[in-house]
């Protein structure tokens, strides 16, 4: 069975120029170009390219909603089984074109095979999308990148898409977790690992502890009297009856809810929706969770300015945290652009 | 302490004339036996048995709990104790009965969010090892009388106390194989085997409050400090479980009745290191207590003279914390950590799998990542009630589809990721 594959390729590559034609807008080309033809031959007969999209590096980088949108019109009509893209090696903005093209393709259910180099940009931002290659850091190693890339390939066509570790592919670590069952039971593998350390044998940690980096905190504000306090919360408060279903573990979005005239939540105002603790005490008094009655009275009292009118809230149970920062990130955009002038979070 | 353990193992579980066990097929008495649960609380509104058997295309939903039904044949003390004044002996001697292969399992409507789902069959079967089991199911629903506390304390009641009952069919029965399990007190341990390296097991147990609270000879968790544990204790019931916390990789009273670390550290007790006890501990939501749990574990496992231990959490999130907290106090103290977990990185394993970290923690296990989707197909059964799909934990609006499939995470399956290594699940960085 022969799978079809859609190949991106740069400029330089497509035999339209260097740097001159790095402007180039895509162009769809039937069968392989340049590096695609080696390619193709060393598939064997395992693939072949019925499209090569050539795209200038400037171009993609400078446009890249419209090509991106490009692209996925592309491969919606052709319905390739596999996007190859690359080898970029070191080339910077020929990588990220890349990684790019390999997230579109990664959010059409299409996989993406590449290669570039370990230190590439685009490895370290698209990984996530594409099983790249470690390929040398300049076009020299094309002699090597196009065989390792065609071996992948043909692991991956062989396999119907279900690739092995990176070690066992020869691709370069994708930063997933991917979950597989073993021969033994944790507990086995836990004892095993324990006689290795304690006989001072190597052992191979099943997961590498994270270094979490730190946010260092904005200055105090200056006049609490005169600042606008807004309330976000990751335990979940929410209007009675969860109108906008946030999820009790993993929530998949975070809701904007209206306090204006509100002086305290009650019981039959709002609830929570997190799964992860006792909600009861939360349930009778939400104000507990979501300090509204206080920040009204500090209001009144003159001792903050006033209580922002929205509240931001999500459930922080089992939340990932990829998503946790890109809900941090859209809240604070939300209050910065409302002349917030500081936040209290709470979380449970 | 000394305990034997005797097997008798289930092959066949039945409905007939009167509850029983005969060569291998234990048989229930349906009307007797929801009678006597009934009896339990007068706040039972109704109580309804099933039999679900591997293979079957049966889905249990919402499960509560799953628990062995075992007894005491000699020895102190009385199975599961705690339960009842009176039963304050202490347990983990003598001999124990197991009727091995089948559970009593729980279901009713939600508590909380944290409830799981057992599949019988297909794809789901795979995430659970309580597929494999003989299930007794027991859907128990309580009146209007009741809050959450007290609707979670019946429904645990139910579950032990039959699991109980069920399980004195096998105190007169000849056990088809069974095997000792020694600890000596810990001076006679210590000169046992005085040349090899002292290790222990440190049991985090959640105690988190409503649905995520952990019971130790029947006091909850959340009141104690880290204590001493031999290892047979949690055989005769010791340890109950008290929380769903999500239900992947919250541990059901079966996994603490067979505590796979303890057995597996049992295996290579005298050979390759003197396994010398547990201490157990919480996992409370202040950070005092988790400073002081903390440090009193680590001053326990100096006091018991261990030079390692391995390190097992119950839940994500707020235990991470004393998950790291536990490993920064041990291996400070010159003692070898291996700690085992399981991961929250996200639908597409793309992100950070523990919500805290240290580099001391170079020894780890991960049981797999609870984020990831599953699709469940419908059954022709349900036990329980499949509309909570879609607000448990690792479930959304729209989980559960008309034609009764379910979409979810695995973190909505009793067991699959279960941090005390039961299962076989693992991750790899993909």
């Amino acid at each position: 069975m022969t799978i079809k594959i859609v190949h991106y390729i740069n400029q330089f590559f497509g035999q339209k120029g260097g740097e001159e034609a790095a402007n180039l807008p895509i162009e769809l080309v039937n069968g392989p170009v340049g590096p695609g033809g080696a390619l193709q031959a060393l598939l064997a007969g395992k693939g072949e390219i019925v499209k090569t999209i050539i795209c200038g590096d400037s171009y993609f980088n400078e446009n890249e909603g419209v090509a991106c949108m490009g692209i996925r019109e592309i491969l919606e009509d052709i319905k390739p089984d596999l996007l190859v893209a690359g080898p970029a090696f070191n080339a910077g903005r020929y990588g990220m074109a890349c990684g790019k093209v390999g997230e579109v393709a990664n959010a059409l259910g299409i996989a993406t095979i590449s290669g570039m180099y370990n230190e590439n940009p685009g490895y370290e931002l698209y990984k996530n999308y594409a099983y790249m290659v470690p390929t040398s850091n300049s076009a020299a190693g094309m002699r090597q990148a196009l065989p390792a890339m065609a071996k992948l390939i043909t692991s991956w066509a062989e396999k119907a898409g279900k690739l092995g570790t990176p070690q066992e592919e020869g691709y370069m670590p994708r930063g997933l977790r991917v979950n597989v069952f073993s021969e033994e039971r944790g507990a086995r593998r836990a004892v095993d690992m324990l006689i290795s350390k304690l006989a001072g044998e190597p052992f191979k940690t099943e997961y590498e502890m994270p270094v979490f980096d730190r946010v260092e905190p904005q200055p105090p504000v200056i006049d609490l009297s005169k600042a606008t306090i807004a309330l976000v919360t990751s335990g979940g408060v929410v209007p009675k009856g969860n109108p906008d279903r946030i999820e009790s573990s993993s929530a998949s979005r975070f809701g904007e809810y209206s306090i204006a005239g509100l002086q305290a939540l009650t019981c039959e105002s709002h609830e929570t929706a997190h799964g992860g603790y006792d909600p009861v005490a939360c349930n009778r008094d939400p104000n507990r969770v979501l300090p509204v009655d206080v920040l009204r009275d500090m209001e009144r009292e003159g001792k903050i300015g006033k209580l922002h009118d929205l509240y931001y809230a999500t459930v922080g149970n089992g939340t990932s945290v990829a998503n946790a920062k890109a809900y941090g990130h859209a809240i604070a955009m939300h209050l910065l652009n409302a002349g917030v002038s500081a936040a209290i979070l709470t979380s449970t | 302490m000394k305990l034997e353990i005797g097997n008798i193992h289930v092959k066949a579980l039945e409905f007939g004339q009167d509850t029983a066990l005969n060569a291998g097929t234990v048989q229930i008495d349906q009307q007797a036996l929801v009678g006597f649960i009934r009896e339990l609380d007068h706040r039972i509104a109704s109580v309804a048995l099933d039999i679900a058997r591997p293979g079957d295309k049966t889905r249990i939903m919402p499960v509560k709990d799953v628990i062995e039904p075992r007894c005491k044949v000699e020895g102190n003390g009385c199975m599961f104790p705690g339960r009842n004044p009176g039963d304050e002996a202490m347990v983990g001697e003598g001999r124990t009965h197991v009727l091995k292969g089948m559970a009593v399992v729980t279901t009713g409507k939600v508590v909380g969010f944290q409830e799981g789902i057992i599949d019988m069959s297909g794809p789901g079967a795979e995430y659970t090892p309580f597929s494999k089991t003989l299930n007794l199911v027991i859907t128990c629903e309580v009146d209007d009388s009741c809050n959450q506390y007290d609707h979670e304390a019946i429904l645990r009641k139910v579950g032990i106390e039959t699991a109980n009952l069920i399980g004195q069919l096998a105190k007169t029965a000849t056990a088809d194989d069974s095997r000792t399990y020694e600890t000596k007190p810990l001076l006679e341990q210590a000169a046992q085997y005085p040349n090899l390296p002292k290790v222990g097991y440190v049991y985090m147990l959640q105690s988190q409050g409503l649905l995520h609270d952990t019971y130790l000879y029947g006091v909850d968790v959340k009141t104690i400090l880290p204590t001493l544990l031999y290892p047979t204790e949690v055989m005769d019931g010791a340890i109950m479980s008290g929380n769903c916390v999500s239900a992947c990789d919250k541990n059901p009273s079966i996994v603490h009745q067979n505590s796979p670390v303890i057995h597996e550290l049992y295996e290579h007790h005298g050979s390759k290191y003197n396994f010398m006890g547990v201490i157990v501990t919480n996992e409370n939501v202040t950070l005092a207590d988790k400073e002081r749990s903390s440090n009193y574990v680590a001053k326990l496992a100096v006091q018991m003279g261990l030079d390692a231990v391995i390190i097992s959490e119950e839940g994500f999130g707020n235990p991470d914390a004393d998950l790291v907290m536990n490993c920064r106090k041990l291996e400070d103290a010159g003692i070898k950590t291996v700690l085992l977990t399981d991961e929250y990185a996200g639908q597409n394993g793309e992100s950070q799998s523990l919500a805290d970290s240290t580099p001391k923690g170079d020894a780890v296990v991960t049981n797999g990542n609870a984020n990831q989707v599953v699709h469940l197909p419908a059954m022709d059964k349900v036990i329980g009630h499949d509309t909570y799909a879609n607000v448990i934990a690792g479930g959304w609006d729209g989980s559960l589809h008309a034609d009764g499939s379910i979409t979810a995470e695995i973190q909505v399956i009793t067991g699959s990721t279960n941090e005390l290594g039961y299962h076989n699940l693992t991750t790899i960085a993909g």
